[in-house]
């Protein structure tokens, strides 16, 4: 089995969710295997239509900052979260949603966007997802 | 042996990373692919991702009078 990177996204913040996605296709695009574990608030994220509303982590100021950085963001080109979730997955990257939260959040599965998770899980599987990896980070 | 060009003038990270990836998942081994961008990291970073995965970066080329960038890559 190669090389392995695999992420644990609890936080549901938008710039968060962007640091998670770029590692994670940067791991795929150098040749490494990828797989990211959406857990409480990031879970959220995979909620239909809820991938890029995410508020800032810092200076969210009631959204202001938010904007403004999402300004900046689409002046220097950056790509949008639903693009880097599609090239994660054409590339093989798979993710896992964290079941536990699925029950406290009140979540069912038809709320999400299951055609971009691979499997529904609880810590064992991130343990067994990070066990062999290389890079395991917690974000 | 086919040819394959990949334009990411303009892209910022990890877009022309990603692109590059995708296209060499695409040849068929090789075969020849070519990226054009003017991303400054992706530059040395191309050829990082091609030597982690075993394929031969041919050739670095600066143009534009170095704003841009060609990478040639043997799948």
């Amino acid at each position: 089995m190669g090389e392995k990177t695999v992420i644990i996204l609890h936080s549901g913040d938008m710039d968060k969710v962007y640091s998670a996605l770029i590692i994670a296709n940067g791991a795929l695009a150098m040749g490494m295997e990828a797989s990211i574990y959406f857990t409480f608030w990031g879970l959220m994220r995979l909620k239909k239509g809820e991938l890029d509303k995410g508020p800032l982590s810092r200076m969210n100021m009631l959204g202001l900052g938010r904007q403004m950085i999402k300004q900046r963001m689409d002046k220097a080109n950056v790509a949008s979260l639903e693009r880097l979730m599609n090239d994660f997955k054409e590339l093989g990257g798979k993710i896992i949603a964290c079941e536990m939260t699925m029950e406290i959040m009140g979540l069912s599965k038809e709320e999400l966007r299951t055609e971009w998770i691979d499997e529904w899980g609880a810590v064992g599987s991130y343990i067994q997802e990070a066990r062999n990896a290389n890079i395991t980070l917690f974000i | 042996m086919a040819e394959m060009e990949i334009d990411v003038r303009g892209q910022t990270c990890p877009i022309p990373l990603v692109e590059c990836r995708k296209a060499l998942k695409k040849a068929s081994p090789g075969d020849l692919v070519i990226v054009r961008g003017t991303h400054p990291a992706s530059k040395k970073e191309i050829p990082m991702a091609c030597e982690a995965m075993g394929l031969k970066v041919l050739d670095i080329e600066d143009k534009e009078g170095g704003k841009e960038w060609e990478i040639k890559i043997r799948r």
